[in-house]
């Protein structure tokens, strides 16, 4: 009897440990904060598809102006090898009360991650020597093609690179 | 491949000269603009100063309002020692309200400004520089009645948090300056917000 008391109150503990398991992972916020050497592998897949990387954040103006036209150059392609990925330089700490918010209003269906890395003399260099770090900054590359744009773009200027250098 | 590492490097320069500007040790440009209170500033006004720590910066970046407190306390560190800081606004207001002049004068005095902030009107003196984002940096030495261009870049290496700053990169360069000795870093970048034009 005893033994079956303890094996009834450990199920209990390990099922509201799961419980809660789940409700943490449920708020956890779906953006994933990455440091720099964790980004940089996504800056140098070396397979057929053609990736643009859009260097953002909410505050920034051009980039909120820019972000639909980059969002349909990815839906035109999105039955070819071109992944949109957009890379949010916001505050941590904003992660919840901007990022996720303004996902969420603008309907932004492409993946999202937020670089926090404060030594950027050393990474803005690793992205490209060009960059002097002003955003928005917009990178697309496959492994025949780089090229590397301070600055906004427009949907035709995106989808002109895309269509020209897509494998 | 050395062929291609020349190729590189000469690519890199190219690129350099392109992005036009200036560059650590270039004669830095004359500049003569409306601070908050309307009084003309112009960097002939610093002849009796050592140098001067000029800083693009605004009122609407985050990044720019991240380093108001800390441009404040530099200006109080080192003005005494004969590098004040003058900040220049380069944003045009009509793309970016939030920088108008009037803003600007609201801000100098909430903020507790103790620099003149200017206003660049007409965009000529950021582009004569080489700006290309808010806050950028140059720190111009005055060396026999020119201005020289002695550190160009990023105050700090954390934006986020002054205390934990690891590098002070513009705070180390004014320093060596100041004792006479070559700025050891005399480049940096940083993420900042583009300057607004239209």
């Amino acid at each position: 009897m005893k033994y079956l008391l303890l094996i009834l109150i450990g199920t209990f503990v390990i099922q509201s440990c799961t419980y809660q398991a789940e409700e943490e992972q449920a708020t956890t916020p779906s953006i994933p904060v990455v440091n720099f050497d964790e980004l940089e592998p996504l800056l140098h897949h070396d397979n057929d598809t053609t990736y643009i990387i859009n260097f953002w954040a909410t505050w920034c103006k051009p980039c909120v102006t820019e972000l639909p036209d980059f969002e349909k150059v990815a839906e035109f392609y999105n039955d070819q090898k071109v992944t949109l990925i957009l890379v949010s330089l916001d505050f941590p700490k904003q992660v919840e009360s901007h990022v996720a918010p303004f996902i969420a209003e603008h309907n932004v269906k492409s993946e999202v991650i937020l670089l926090f890395d404060t030594k950027a003399n050393v990474w803005i260099d690793k992205v490209s020597p060009e960059w002097s770090g002003s955003l928005p900054a917009t990178l697309v590359y496959n492994k025949n093609f780089r090229k590397f744009h301070e600055g906004s773009y427009s949907y035709e200027e995106l989808k002109s690179i895309v269509e020209l250098n897509k494998l | 491949m050395k062929k291609a590492i020349t190729f590189i490097f000469t690519l890199m320069l190219g690129t350099v000269v392109l992005a036009g500007g200036l560059k650590v040790g270039d004669k830095a440009t004359a500049f003569s603009l409306k601070d908050v209170e309307g009084n003309m500033i112009s960097l002939s006004d610093y002849e009796d100063a050592k140098g001067v720590i000029l800083i693009f910066t605004c009122n609407a970046c985050p990044y720019a309002i991240a380093y108001q407190e800390r441009i404040v306390e530099l200006d109080k560190k080192f003005k005494d020692q004969g590098y004040p800081v003058v900040a220049i606004n380069p944003n045009d207001p009509e793309v970016q309200a939030g920088d108008s002049y009037e803003a600007m004068r609201i801000r100098s005095h909430e903020a507790g400004f103790t620099f003149p902030y200017l206003f660049d009107e007409g965009q000529e003196v950021y582009p004569a520089y080489g700006a290309t984002r808010t806050p950028h940096v140059f720190v111009l030495e005055n060396a026999d009645d020119d201005f020289v261009v002695r550190y160009i870049g990023a105050i700090d290496d954390n934006y986020s948090d002054a205390s934990a700053v690891e590098e002070s990169y513009l705070d180390d360069a004014v320093n060596s300056l100041l004792a006479g000795h070559e700025v050891k870093i005399e480049t940096t970048k940083a993420v900042g917000c583009s300057i607004k034009t239209k």
